[in-house]
């Protein structure tokens, strides 16, 4: 009986550990994405890191503390591939407001 | 989360396909409810999505130059300003009542009352402290005469973008923090233990509750990730 208590234990929660090491990954970058702020790193330098801070945070908090990483791939790829509409949508909307600020540009300054 | 059956089903892609076309339930090993967290988050990321997007739109097409956020939030320790203090303040705290619900799941399938219990009592005090000091944030904004439609920084749409995007987070902190709350009366009170039935419904109580409870609460951290990395810091 304590055998199977035991088994069924290690099969439905993860460790301790693996949970306390995420929770000081994501403070650690936290504090580094901060720090992106207070010495005013500019430029494609200032957007890299915060995109890779941004991704890595979003990657740890849904893999680990969501889970995901134990799911089978049925639910995951239901949940990740609708993804890839929403960056089509930012291309779209990217593109867009490179028009509108070439017109208002040319309408308010130059005058068409 | 996994019983033993899933064990003999293949893994990976191969394992996908042969769950979505196994003419059963296609996922395998997660209970509905958690299902449909998942489903109601994903329609939920859609919607900041638009919102973040629609920010992305609205800022880059402005011909006005857009107010420093490092500036617009920082707070004066001692007569200095310091950068974004605040809302570096309300990550930490964001993170620490993720940490706390991570391991209120991991305790309540473990059948620990007390501490599952206590740890959701504390992520919902996280997320208090958090709404609290968004409150601060609001109303220090509105004095110094941040609008929807103006303010004294730069571009007019930033008000509105502010309101809007930080105002919808919000709500959704504020609502968890309620759920959070109910919970934790239902975990003391040993309804996952007896499986006591709920009071809209027939069925019986489990502890997957929790992780579906928790999934919300990540979710809510997960967008303040997007939140603070493209409006507070790009």
């Amino acid at each position: 009986m304590d055998e199977i208590q035991k088994k069924k234990q290690a099969t439905s929660t993860h460790k301790l550990g693996v949970y306390l090491w995420i929770w000081g990954l994501l403070f650690v970058l936290s504090f580094f994405s901060y720090l992106v702020d207070w010495f005013q790193f500019q430029g494609l330098l200032r957007h890299s890191l915060i995109l890779i801070f941004m991704f890595l945070k979003a990657g740890l908090i849904m893999a680990f503390f969501m889970h995901l990483y134990w799911e089978r791939y049925a639910l995951v790829s239901v949940l990740l591939w609708p993804m890839t509409a929403v960056v089509g949508f930012i291309v779209l909307m990217a593109a867009e407001a490179k028009y509108t600020v070439f017109t208002r540009l040319l309408y308010f300054f130059i005058g068409g | 989360m996994s019983d033993n059956s899933l064990n003999n089903l293949p893994g990976g892609f191969k394992g996908m396909s042969h769950d979505m076309g196994s003419d059963q339930t296609a996922f395998k090993g997660a209970q509905w409810g958690k299902v449909m967290m998942w489903i109601f988050l994903l329609s939920d990321t859609f919607i900041f999505s638009c919102f973040l997007i629609s920010y992305m739109k609205g800022r880059t097409s402005t011909v006005v130059d857009w107010p420093n956020t490092s500036e617009v939030f920082s707070l004066h320790v001692g007569g200095v300003p310091v950068p974004l203090l605040l809302i570096a303040i309300m990550t930490f705290v964001l993170i620490t009542s993720s940490g706390t619900m991570a391991l209120a799941v991991k305790y309540g399938y473990e059948r620990n009352r007390k501490m599952c219990g206590w740890l959701i009592l504390a992520t919902a005090i996280g997320g208090l402290t958090f709404v609290g000091m968004q409150v601060f944030e609001w109303s220090k904004l509105i004095h110094e005469g941040v609008r929807p439609w103006e303010n004294p920084f730069g571009a007019k749409q930033f008000g509105s973008f502010f309101f809007m995007i930080t105002g919808f987070h919000g709500t959704h902190v504020s609502i968890g923090v309620i759920f959070l709350f109910i919970y934790a009366r239902k975990v003391f009170r040993g309804d996952f233990d007896n499986a006591k039935r709920g009071f809209f419904t027939t069925m019986k109580s489990d502890y997957v509750a929790i992780e579906i409870l928790g999934l919300y609460w990540h979710f809510v951290d997960l967008v303040w990730v997007f939140i603070f990395a493209f409006f507070y810091l790009w």
